[in-house]
């Protein structure tokens, strides 16, 4: 193999966003504590600098470098963005309460962005071997921000549920990619895509060995039965952290589930697509209804988290173009919506006192109508009331699940839906006819302010104008 | 049964004897010494699949390094044995289901029916000469010199992450020697603190 700098192109994002955290990682060391605001704003730089960096090196042919291990096209160019996008508003609603919290230390924003390499590299990846690194950078960061409140016990213990529990997912994960690459010889997509087209697998082997890898993502994404760690993560971490899990690494997995099962797996769509639907209906089931019972919005928003994962598999499992558009569309919309639901949470919450009860929604109209109307839209999205765009994003993977005739379980996946509805619009109730228990005044800086009112409109906007993020999405996958 | 067979069998025992015990001992110190002889045996199997580098490195690595460290680490910590037994006859019977379950599944699955030497034909000897060393290298520099340095980058997290979540600043309550202080004392005026105390009045007796 010659190596080629042009090579380097594709992944000029990951590299920049690399050389960028090691840069602010070393920076950070000479800071005293009162000027660790210069390493929050070389990483928000660093973030854009790799959005656009990503867009700038996008679009044309679909391009595979680096022996097949890395893969540039539309997919990569969009998910790249969003991801960074996403990732930088994570970054600026978690400052208040970082620094609230005296956890306002550069290690937030090092590991943040190490975790945020991670998802680069999993959207990008050609091989098992890639995305399984990839999948692990981002963990590995993950695990660490939850526990990164050590005074904290219930943190520690999240932290500790989800390091367990994801060694034994990325465990199956390996054990399933052992067994396919033992029945293909090949650990690149593209390479066992072939070996499928050929005839010369053994199918017992790939359906056994793809039980294990879709284990391995369901765990990942916090699909039920796989959802167990969701809520005590999602609960025991701190806000902001939450926010990153809850955000983000959806948009990932996506991409991950794009590659294994559609680029890799395509051949043998029939076979996955029954465990799918398993996944899919259970995770709609149990994540509507045990919401209801939750007093707790981050729970809430935990479970609520695990049936959009259905929603998100309802796409996935139609394993056509425009069921992978649909999943993708769902995925990068879900991300901005919980981005600003747990805005909202940290803009309620200040010192010493977490607003992540459902109480704490009382009467926030009456304490700030504009809040409580940005919250009001991040709620009917993701409720998927019309015109805002939880409920495109809906529509669009239960067409594409009708197009493969599969209209009963888009029936099943309404009817949890309208279970859905009920606590979320709870939440609307609460803030509006409700009298508020707590009167004290909402403090948020201007940058919080703006970019949680551009975070609720854009559920407005993007809802009523979908078609071009949709066809984005499209392109992406052609 | 000819010797390269009986030597892989008699591996593979040690190794599943090796594993079954690793998660049924009490004393979490027999634990990580049965690991390092599941190693040792995987080790085995290793090298009669042709693999010696990568075997040498397990026992390095492994064996060690990783179990060296696990072993100080078991040690120090005061693990509560109680605690950890709590549930687990009660958890015990699904468990042991779940285990057999996914045992069956697997035995079916990996039988000789599918991966038998009718199957997937037993690879070619290797000559004497051949440098599994050489070609490792030269692979993992070339085809997958991109996975190589994301495990790099791995390795870099987890370093942040383990100083990150364990380096504590100490405050008030340790008291540093700076040596470049002691040495710069003078003689005079750092040494010897003259105190001006106002000389006391005669006290009266009652």
């Amino acid at each position: 193999m010659t190596f080629d700098p042009m090579h380097l192109i594709p992944v000029a994002p990951e590299l920049f966003l690399l050389t960028a955290a090691c840069a602010i990682l070393v920076i950070d060391l000479f800071l005293k504590d009162e000027q660790r605001e210069a390493t929050y704003i070389l990483a928000q730089i660093a973030l854009i600098g790799t959005a656009s960096l990503a867009l700038l090196v996008g679009g044309g042919e679909r391009q595979v470098v680096f022996s097949g291990s890395v893969i540039r096209d539309g997919m990569t160019d969009l998910l790249k963005a969003s991801i960074c996008v996403i990732a930088f508003g994570a970054f600026l609603y978690a400052k208040e309460y970082l620094k609230d919290r005296n956890l306002f230390k550069g290690e937030f924003y090092t590991l943040g962005m190490f975790a945020v390499i991670g998802m680069l590299i999993m959207v990008s990846a050609g091989d098992f071997l890639t995305v399984y690194l990839g999948l692990e950078l981002l963990s590995l960061s993950l695990y660490a921000l939850v526990a990164f409140d050590r005074e904290s016990g219930r943190g520690s213990e999240a932290a500790m549920k989800y390091f367990v529990l994801g060694a034994i997912a990325s465990g199956m994960l390996l054990y399933g990619i052992s067994m396919i690459y033992g029945a293909t010889g090949s650990i690149s997509f593209a390479g066992i895509a072939e070996a499928i087209a050929n005839d010369a697998v053994n199918n017992t082997i790939m359906v056994f060995g793809t039980v294990f890898v879709v284990i391995g993502l369901a765990f990942k994404f916090g699909a039920v039965p796989f959802h167990m760690w969701a809520p005590d993560v999602y609960d025991g971490a701190p806000t902001a952290v939450t926010m990153i899990i809850a955000s983000a690494p959806k948009i990932a997995a996506v991409a991950m589930a794009i590659r294994i099962l559609g680029e890799g797996l395509g051949g043998i769509n029939a076979d996955w697509q029954g465990m799918l639907v398993i996944l899919a209906v259970l995770s709609m089931a149990l994540g509507n209804v045990v919401a209801i019972a939750q007093s707790n919005i981050k729970r809430m928003l935990a479970y609520s988290t695990i049936s959009h994962v259905g929603f998100i598999f309802l796409g996935l499992l139609a394993g056509s173009q425009s069921g992978y558009a649909s999943a993708m569309f769902y995925a990068i919309t879900y991300a901005l919506t919980a981005l600003g639901a747990f805005g909202i949470i940290i803009l309620l919450s200040r010192k010493g006192f977490e607003a992540d009860r459902l109480d704490d929604f009382r009467g926030l109209n009456q304490r700030s109508p504009w809040f409580a109307a940005m919250m009001l839209l991040l709620m009917f999205s993701m409720a998927g009331v019309p015109p805002t765009v939880g409920f495109f994003a809906k529509l669009f993977v239960l067409e594409a699940a009708i197009r493969v005739d599969l209209t009963w379980l888009a029936i099943v996946a309404v009817f949890f839906s309208v279970i859905g509805a009920f606590y979320y619009l709870r939440i609307v109730k609460l803030m509006y006819f409700d009298k508020p228990a707590d009167s004290a005044p909402l403090q948020a800086g201007m940058d919080t302010q703006i970019a949680l009112s551009v975070n609720g409109l854009a559920m407005l906007a993007l809802g009523i104008y979908p078609a071009g993020l949709m066809a984005w999405c499209v392109a992406a996958v052609a | 049964m000819s010797f390269e067979k009986f030597l892989f069998y008699a591996f593979s025992a040690v190794l599943i004897f090796a594993a079954v015990m690793v998660i049924t001992r009490r004393n979490p110190v027999h634990s990580a010494l049965y690991l390092v002889l599941a190693f040792f045996a995987s080790a085995g199997v290793w090298l009669l699949a042709e693999a010696e580098f990568l075997a040498i490195v397990l026992v390095l690595v492994y064996v060690g390094a990783v179990m060296v460290l696990f072993l100080f680490v078991v040690m120090m910590l005061d693990v509560d044995q109680a605690a950890m037994r709590a549930g687990f006859i009660k958890m015990l019977p699904v468990g042991i289901l779940i285990g057999l379950l996914i045992a069956g599944e697997i035995f079916m699955v990996v039988g000789p029916g599918t991966f038998g030497l009718d199957q997937v034909a037993a690879p070619e000897r290797l000559p004497a000469d051949a440098q599994n060393t050489a070609v490792l290298g030269s692979l993992l520099y070339t085809v997958y010199m991109y996975p190589f340095e994301v495990a790099a980058v791995l390795l870099l997290v987890a370093i942040i992450a383990a100083i990150g979540l364990t380096h504590r600043r100490r405050g008030d309550a340790t008291k540093y020697i700076d040596v470049a202080k002691q040495v710069s004392v003078r003689k005079g005026e750092d040494r010897v603190k003259l105190v001006d105390v106002p000389s006391e009045e005669k006290m009266e007796l009652k």
